[in-house]
């Protein structure tokens, strides 16, 4: 549903992407399981299967000992149930805790070597044959010419790591991009001191167990005064049946520095729950900025709630340095159940953090997500633009927190937060928390709930547009603010997403 | 072109007949009028050719060149062909202008069988119907009449008509809420789309829109029912004796 205004805006992107993106029609376009030889763990987690997890990745002494020790407190704490989610009970036993595909064991000489399977998954993402590739791992496709739009791409497949792109270019200009394993052996001590700093082993449930049992993921570090070169993307990607995924995304800007991240998450069509649980911290030092961009699309389930992926994710942004600056943008149709919040430590003197969220459940979908602004600084900043958007019976929760602390003097918050309802059986729910500790700041939050109108419905359809069109049209519309704040390429699969995503909705 | 056949209807809620009996037929190439007093009906009629939510037909029919409209879903009824021109425009937040325009264009294509237009050729083609109007490019941008004015409203209504080229037309009372020049540069964008392939039914409660849009016959309605019809004179009769002498004569 790309209008014209649109297209022309965005001439420069590759025919290519254009074209993927149009095809991206259809019922959950990404629900396809690619039939590869895996090679699994046992069943279930105890400190084996941390220990084996943390061999298969090569990693030293210390970084096996974080683990164990995370798991030992995961084994103490109970899951959280404060989130307005209903689901079954999860047996953290039956999961496959680590599979990676065989063809991995040993590095592929050509194209003709790699499992044509693993070319397949990536040719059906979208991802273009130089990165495919480069992904699965064939010598020298680095060095072949460079076609279509430059980013960097590192894709997750289940539990590890199985490229990442122009890895040349990026250390021409000093930046790390590689895989989180990777950055365990080759820069310890960068991980040593990053790693856990802004999501502490600590900090919840989910953080915890994934602080044991972490695969693999992405590690970004850019150096200081230094701008990307290119936007960086991450494919997340979960294959194996009743395989959880966990991985662990780390992201450092340093002084004076900028980086675009991307990332896309999908997994095939499953009739049993699959479990996602994440986690993704990021550093910015002064006067650097990061941009964070999520389209996630895991399976949501089928139209009778069967099936789907349980997302449990913890991001969170350090805004360390003074005039340091986060933006988070995140579109949410997938899952069954999704428990979210990206948020911003506003620590440095006017640093700024901003979310941007769209999250649209359809049948028997829930998500209860939003944002944590805590504001520690003096003259920092930040804004909210929450669209929540629900269809059938599918229940959707904005939870966030404002917090104003006592040094954080004359600091600005700016919160809206919009529901729109397709149907009477479906819900929104908005829950804000709003912690003021000095006077010289202010807080602002708007909230409005509305149905999708049945006039504007019938003016489209006396248009010419089916009653589905209809709904997409009038929801990218609502959501607008939120995409716009997307990079390009996301913005356009953001929009197609929005209109499968709520196929069935209405009639 | 459209005939309509002892069409009844009744609002779906409740138990009030809104139209007894309408009896029309506009043929291709020609514009028909219809004028009335307020609750005659008029609106009721233009929604139910387009099939809007809310109305039950309990007896007769309608059909566009031979085809059953009655029973075709609203967007059907548009790729057949059948437009109408608002007399409340919607307003659609966020969605730009021309996003629609775009999205409905080629909806009605794909419905019909044809291929997409091609982005250039799109904005080629709206670019030289919004000249026309007066629709400047910032117009084309803004979310679909959100902020828009009546006159820009109505305009706008114009230009989905002239790019959706149908070919029965029905403009609810397009001249309500129009200044002078306003309702001037409507009358010239609706006479600009006459055509021999192109009919319209233009429903009004004045006779001054008629004095720019000149149709070759009016009708009067009441009370859910065509009581009377005739050529352009009958909406100057209108015009100065209101409507109780016709309402009398038919009563009489």
């Amino acid at each position: 549903m790309a209008g014209v205004d649109e297209l022309i805006a965005k001439e420069g992107v590759e025919e290519e992407t254009v074209e993927a993106v149009k095809s991206l029609a259809g019922t959950y376009k990404y629900g396809w399981e690619t039939e590869i030889e895996m090679e699994y763990a046992p069943k279930g987690v105890n400190p084996d299967i941390v220990r084996l997890i943390s061999g298969k990745n090569d990693e030293p002494e210390w970084m096996t000992e974080w683990r164990l020790e995370a798991f030992a407190r995961w084994e103490k704490l109970d899951e959280p149930a404060w989130a307005l989610l209903n689901y079954p009970e999860i047996d953290f036993q039956d999961q496959y805790y680590y599979a990676r595909p065989k063809s991995m064991e040993e590095k592929p000489k050509s194209l003709d070597d790699v499992d044509p399977k693993l070319l397949e998954t990536y040719q059906k993402l979208g991802i273009p044959l130089k990165e495919q590739m480069i992904l699965a791992g064939v010598e020298g496709a680095e060095d072949m010419p460079a076609e279509g739009r430059k980013v960097a791409v590192d894709a997750v497949f289940d539990s590890v790591s199985v490229g990442t792109t122009f890895q040349e270019e990026l250390k021409k200009a000093g930046v790390i991009f590689c895989s989180i394993s990777e950055a365990i052996r080759e820069h310890p001590e960068l991980v040593k001191k990053y790693l856990g700093s802004v999501v502490p082993v600590s900090d919840n449930y989910y953080a915890t167990l994934n602080s044991a049992v972490f695969s693999d993921g992405s590690f970004v570090y850019i150096p200081p005064n230094t701008r990307c070169p290119m936007e960086l993307s991450t494919y997340f990607r979960i294959n194996a049946e009743n395989t959880g995924q966990f991985e662990r995304t780390l992201i450092i800007a340093d002084k004076g520095s900028y980086v675009s991240y991307l990332e896309g998450c999908t997994a095939p069509q499953r009739d049993t729950a699959q479990l996602h649980a994440a986690v993704v911290e990021i550093i910015i030092e002064e006067d650097a900025e990061v941009k964070y961009s999520t389209v996630q699309n895991w399976f949501p389930g089928d139209e009778e709630g069967k099936g789907g992926i349980y997302n449990f994710v913890t991001k969170r942004a350090d805004c360390r340095g003074d005039r340091s600056k986060v933006m988070w943008t995140q579109v949410e149709t997938g899952s069954a159940v999704t428990w979210k919040y990206p948020s911003c430590i506003l620590r440095g003197a006017e640093s700024q953090g901003e979310f941007y969220s769209i999250a649209i459940t359809n049948n028997y979908q829930q998500a209860d997500t939003g944002t944590k602004m805590v504001h520690l600084g003096r003259d920092t900043k930040s804004r909210i633009v929450s669209k929540g958007i629900s269809a059938g019976k599918a229940q959707n929760t904005y939870r966030g927190l404002v917090s104003m602390h006592p040094k954080a003097k004359n600091s600005r918050n700016y919160t809206q937060c919009d529901s729109l309802l397709i149907g009477d059986k479906c819900g929104a729910h908005t829950v804000p928390y709003i912690e003021v500790k000095n006077n010289s700041s202010r807080v602002e939050h708007e909230a409005t709930t509305s149905k999708v109108d049945e006039e504007q419905m019938f003016y489209c359809r006396q248009r010419g547009m089916d009653e589905e069109e209809a709904v997409a049209l009038i929801v990218n519309g609502f959501a607008k603010e939120v995409l716009q704040a997307l990079p390009m390429e996301f913005a356009m699969e953001a929009q197609q997403l929005v209109a499968i995503s709520l196929e069935g909705s209405v009639g | 072109m459209l005939k309509i056949n002892n069409l009844h209807v009744k609002l779906e809620e409740e138990d009030k007949q809104i139209l007894k009996g309408v009896d029309l037929e506009v043929p291709a190439g020609k514009v028909h009028a219809i004028m009335g007093p307020n609750g005659s009906g008029k609106s009721t009629l233009s929604y139910v050719l387009s099939g809007r939510d809310g109305y039950e037909v309990t007896k007769g029919d309608a059909t566009l060149d031979g085809e059953e409209l009655l029973d075709m879903e609203p967007e059907e009824r548009a790729a057949a062909g059948l437009f109408l021109a608002f007399q409340y425009p919607v307003e659609i937040p966020g969605v730009g202008n021309m996003t629609f325009l775009r999205t409905a264009v080629n909806a009605q294509r794909k419905a019909r069988g044809e291929a997409e237009m091609s982005a250039a050729d799109f904005l080629k083609f709206i670019r030289a119907k919004a000249k026309d109007l007066k629709i400047d490019a910032d117009m084309l941008k803004r979310p679909v009449n959100v902020g828009f004015s009546g006159g820009e409203k109505k305009r706008n209504e114009i230009l989905q008509m002239a790019m959706l080229e149908p070919k029965m037309c029905i403009l609810d009372e397009t001249d309500s809420g129009l200044d002078v020049d306003a309702m001037k540069l409507v009358s010239e964008g609706v006479n600009a789309l006459r055509d021999e392939g192109r009919s319209f039914l233009v429903i009004t409660h004045y006779q001054r829109l008629l004095d720019h849009i000149k149709p070759d016959v009016v009708h009067i309605m009441a009370a859910g029912r065509i009581i009377k019809s005739g050529g352009p004179e009958l909406a100057l009769e209108v015009e100065h004796n209101g409507y109780a002498d016709i309402l009398a004569e038919i009563d009489a």
